[in-house]
């Protein structure tokens, strides 16, 4: 394979920092003067949306772009690079990176939150973290945006600063912070040993498979310490903290435990797959069908679990966990298309799982109601939210013409390729049971009628800032299988 | 400047006498002299390292008082060597001496009245010893300035509250009992080989196969065990954590950082100059237990310091926790692990110090360290809190601060040499150190108090008066050195390649395991 066409670019940086000046405004404005310190929030995400976008024809192009931060040993260095995957998640987290802070806006004001400065600041470093884990072109540097992803989001986990919240926070850091010190660290540190020797560099493009100079134990050492290690990947067991961090605001729970922390796990482990291992060592390593195993069975669980939570926003978090399992199955299929239809679906769910989180918040604000059981009749009073939401639970669940279709194809394809059969039927399984858990929250709210007439006529629409950006969500969730051609080829399926 | 080495001690030492005279003119001028005279010993400090680093050998040699190596035979007088792991380890003496000096002012003046001018002769005093320790080239002037350190520290400590005084009795009988041990087997060594000097001892033992000597074993076993009870190694911990909460502030922020870490860069300096790579790991018994020891220590270390309920003495065991961590790292037997105990001395000095100025400016603005006390302390003093965490977090180990790194090596000699004990152990600290910091996060920040509620009423209501929320930040000379600190935990994170290369160095004249066989 030829090695693509480098380019020295700045503009990975300039994507990173953008939500560090960002910050600075943030704190600088303050809580007094809240429209400017709004303002801000947008200027930075506008700003790294457009320096992502910038990119893309270059990527297209079929070249990559590097730029060198710092030398973090002598010979590993802090390296930024934009490739394929790399940029679909950037471009996928920052674009709604624009939506949740207009949503935030009409969310946080409705609820007449406390500490806004607080929370748009830690979003905007969480944000600066997920776009470092985006294009790290090494295990080191995607280490380091991972801990900082983890400490700078405990602060929003924690907003509502009462007892469930801490409880939420502890099972949060908890878990993410022993999975990643007790369990990552160690096999980062095996790597860095056979740096000298040069089998290793941790760099993503050039090392991919030698892990295959390693024993067969160490192999498998290595892909279950790097597997769980990267607990954001939601990967049961560890998967608890994700439930837990649902005490967060919803914009929270919409953006980073839906989109960028979540993902930022489960694109860590595809790089170890694809990138470290390589499908060839992975392809024949005994005992790897056990992570496809282990995938399957959270995709499975995670989903039953599902059924029976009343609490919509638990629900939704189970489901995540569920789709997250999809993203590994795929990577762990250790196919290119199977790979591919990964890196789609981070897109494809991520926008389809925001959409639902937008809802569950807006729902929140409007009406105050946390429990599907309640939501009897409000479909006829709040018509755009419950439309976005059942767009939003079809595309989840995989329905053409919606995005989720593209990427479960893909996953598909990938496992007939492989020639695992009871892969496939692990999808349709779940794609039924994600029927099951989703379908009844807008049946419910569209064709049951309320307790009472005066209830129902009290309860309109949330505030626009909160109804604006689920409707672009919703429709993006359409865009995204109509455009999935660019996609398809930014994930690297098609050439 | 050629005498380098030797400004290192003159400043500090001529400066301790014009404070002690300063209470007879002014006594204001104590704490102006004395910052003076440690920003000279600092800049000494650069100098020395930065000869040491441009000399061909990497080391620089100081002969006290004239006499010369052509002349007579080694040991004859007394010698300073800098070579790059003495004056790394000087520098950072001498780097927390000034920002403690500096910080000190107002501590000094409100917790020992009067007594300014003892005070800062005192930690001058101190300062000059633990420096001294490290660039000493002669056994038993080691242990001459081992007991100038401890002395001062005694005074340093007992100036304090009267409760200080039971503590610093205690730490004397144990750092007393530690010292005659060291000299006892520095006195088995100067019969076996008829030298005090470092290097001429190394030279003897090794023209005359000493190794399988069993007055050489007692000497290290003595030498050892001496070593071990100075640096607090935990069943020797006793006398530390009372010494260090009961002291005066100042005190606690100079002595909490660097005692026991130069008494493990002098475990280092014994192991590996004195009696050689060969003898202390082949010949002896130590690799085959110590490790084991080590996690006793940590993990008894862990636990204490869980059940603490006051930061400074949760701070105090944590450090005998990090002791073991080094000392662990030397006893692994492995190159990795060498650096990383090196560059962990650095480092542990750095976030302790860290921890110890925002403990101390806790203390001055909330009367109080205990728990119970520091509810919601975040709106108040944010930039203090920064500086605190900024400590925590390396103390954990999370990147990019100088702990990620240190701990880094540490891991990685634990893998390569095998001792998966020491590796078990030192994740499961790290996740001690998790709680133990992140405890401290939701008192601090969510304000919740220990059955988890936080007495308001949700919604930015914390139960907490006007009086605890307003922003009041602590006076901007404790709080620079604070920031100072936590800039400076940072910046050796990001700059680790420049430390780590200058360890590499120097451990290259040494013939230590990898552990790793390429292909």
């Amino acid at each position: 394979m030829s090695l693509p066409i480098i380019v020295e670019d700045v503009r990975p940086l300039i994507a990173l920092i953008a939500p560090w000046f960002g910050l600075l405004g943030i704190m600088l404005a303050g809580e007094k003067r809240a429209n400017l310190r709004e303002l801000i929030t947008f200027g930075a995400a506008s700003v790294q949306a457009a320096v992502v976008l910038s990119m893309l024809p270059i990527i297209f192009g079929g070249s990559i772009i590097e730029f060198h931060i710092w030398q973090i040993f002598s010979n590993v260095p802090m390296l930024l690079r934009v490739d394929g995957p790399g940029l679909l998640f950037a471009l996928v987290a920052s674009i709604l990176w624009i939506a949740t802070t207009l949503y935030s806006i009409g969310y946080m004001r409705g609820l007449h939150e406390h500490a806004q400065t607080r929370f748009y600041s830690f979003f905007a470093l969480s944000l600066s973290a997920t776009m470092g884990v985006a294009f790290s072109a090494n295990l080191l540097t995607i280490y380091f945006f991972y801990e900082m992803l983890s400490v700078s989001t405990f602060p929003l986990v924690t907003h509502m600063q009462d007892k469930e919240a801490r409880t939420g926070g502890r099972t949060y850091l908890g878990y993410l912070l022993f999975t990643s010190l007790c369990l990552l660290l160690p096999a980062l540190s095996w790597c860095y040993i056979w740096l000298d020797g040069g089998q290793m560099t941790m760099d993503f493009l050039s090392d991919t498979g030698k892990i295959g100079y390693f024993s067969e134990t160490t192999q498998f050492a290595l892909l279950l310490l790097f597997t769980f290690g990267f607990a954001k990947a939601g990967l049961m067991p560890f998967h608890s903290w994700l439930p837990g961090a649902m005490v967060a605001p919803t914009p929270v729970s919409a953006l980073l435990h839906a989109v960028a922390v979540v993902k930022v796990g489960v694109f860590c482990v595809y790089r170890v797959y694809a990138d470290i291992f390589g499908v060839d060592v992975l392809t024949e390593m005994n005992g790897q069908d056990w992570t496809m195993i282990l995938a399957s069975a959270t995709i499975l669980i995670s989903s039953l679990i599902a059924l029976s939570q009343d609490n919509l926003k638990r629900r939704l978090a189970f489901s995540t966990i569920g789709q997250l399992g999809y993203i590994i199955l795929g990577a762990a299929i250790a196919t290119d298309r199977g790979q591919g239809g990964a890196v789609l679906h981070i897109a494809m769910h991520a926008c389809g799982k925001i959409t639902l989180f937008f809802c569950a918040g807006a729902i929140f604000v409007a009406t105050g109601k946390k429990y599907v059981s309640e939501l009897r009749g409000l479909g006829r009073r709040m018509p755009i939210t419950m439309g976005a939401f059942m767009i939003g639970s079809l595309s989840v669940i995989g329905l053409p013409p919606l995005g989720g279709f593209v990427s479960k194809w893909y996953l598909a394809l990938g496992a007939l390729d492989r020639d695992v059969m009871w892969v496939v039927a692990v999808l349709l399984i779940s794609s039924l049971l994600n029927v099951f858990y989703l379908l009844p929250v807008a049946v419910t709210a569209f064709f049951r009628s309320g307790d009472t007439e005066e209830e129902e006529q009290s309860i309109k629409e949330a505030p626009w800032p909160c109804v604006v950006p689920l409707a672009f969500t919703a429709l993006g969730c359409f865009a995204l299988f109509f455009w999935s051609d660019a996609l398809l080829k930014l994930a690297g399926v098609t050439p | 400047m050629e005498n380098a080495i030797a400004w290192i001690f003159i400043f500090p030492l001529f400066g301790s006498v014009f404070v002690a005279l300063s209470r007879y003119v002014n006594i204001k001028l104590a704490y102006p002299i004395s910052v003076l005279s440690m920003a000279g010993a600092f800049w000494a400090g650069v100098e020395t390292l930065r000869q040491a680093m441009a000399s061909p050998n990497h080391e620089i040699s100081y002969l006290l008082g004239g006499w010369t190596l052509d002349l007579f035979p080694r040991g004859v007088g007394i010698e300073f060597r800098a070579d790059l792991l003495a004056s790394l380890i000087v520098l950072i003496v001498l780097g927390v001496g000034l920002i403690v000096t500096v910080y000190s002012k107002i501590h000094v003046e409100k917790e020992t009245p009067n007594k300014e001018a003892i005070y800062y002769s005192l930690m001058l005093l101190q300062i000059t010893g633990l420096a001294g320790i490290c660039l000493t080239g002669d056994a038993f002037n080691l242990y001459v300035l081992i007991e100038v350190a401890a002395l001062t520290g005694y005074g340093l400590i007992a100036i304090g509250s009267n409760r200080a005084a039971a503590a610093t009795f205690n730490y004397l009988i144990l750092g007393t009992i530690g010292a005659s041990l060291y000299l006892l087997g520095v006195g088995y060594l100067y019969i076996k080989t008829g030298t005090l000097n470092m290097v001429g001892i190394q030279e003897v033992i090794e023209a005359n196969g000493l190794t399988d000597s069993a007055t050489m074993q007692v000497a290290f076993v003595l030498i050892g065990v001496g070593i071990l009870i100075k640096m607090a190694f935990f069943p020797f911990h006793a006398w530390l954590p009372n010494a260090y909460c009961n002291a005066p502030t100042t005190t606690s922020c100079l002595l909490a950082p660097l005692v026991t870490k130069v008494m493990i860069y002098v475990m280092i300096r014994m192991v590996l100059t004195v009696f050689g790579v060969e003898f202390s790991f082949e010949s002896t018994i130590w690799v085959s237990w110590m490790p084991w020891l080590v996690v006793i220590a940590i993990i008894c270390a862990a636990f204490l310091a869980l059940s603490q309920r006051e930061i400074k003495r949760m701070l105090a065991y944590l450090i005998v926790a990090e002791v073991g961590y080094m000392v662990g790292g030397v006893w692994i037997y492995n190159y990795y692990g060498l650096i990383g105990s090196i560059f962990h001395i650095i480092s542990d000095a750095c976030m302790t110090l860290c921890l110890f100025l925002g403990t101390g400016i806790i203390l001055h603005k909330c009367k109080t360290t205990h728990f119970d006390g520091i509810r919601g302390l975040f709106s108040k003093m944010p930039f203090t809190m920064i500086g605190f965490f900024v400590g925590g977090f390396s103390i954990i180990g999370l990147p990019p601060t100088c702990g990620f790194f240190s701990k880094w090596y540490l891991i990685t000699g634990g893998m390569v040499s095998g001792h998966w004990e020491y590796l078990v152990v030192l994740m499961f600290s790290t996740m001690v150190m998790v709680i133990l910091f992140f405890r401290l996060i939701e008192r601090i920040h969510l304000a919740v108090d220990e059955s988890g509620k936080n007495l308001g009423k949700g919604h930015g209501d914390l139960g907490l008066s006007r009086e605890q929320t307003r922003f009041d930040e602590a006076p901007l000379i404790m709080l620079i050195p604070l920031l100072v600190a936590a800039a400076t935990v940072i910046v050796i994170g990001i700059y680790n390649q420049e430390v780590v290369n200058q360890i590499e160095t120097f451990l290259q004249a040494y013939d230590l395991p990898t552990g790793v066989e390429y292909e």
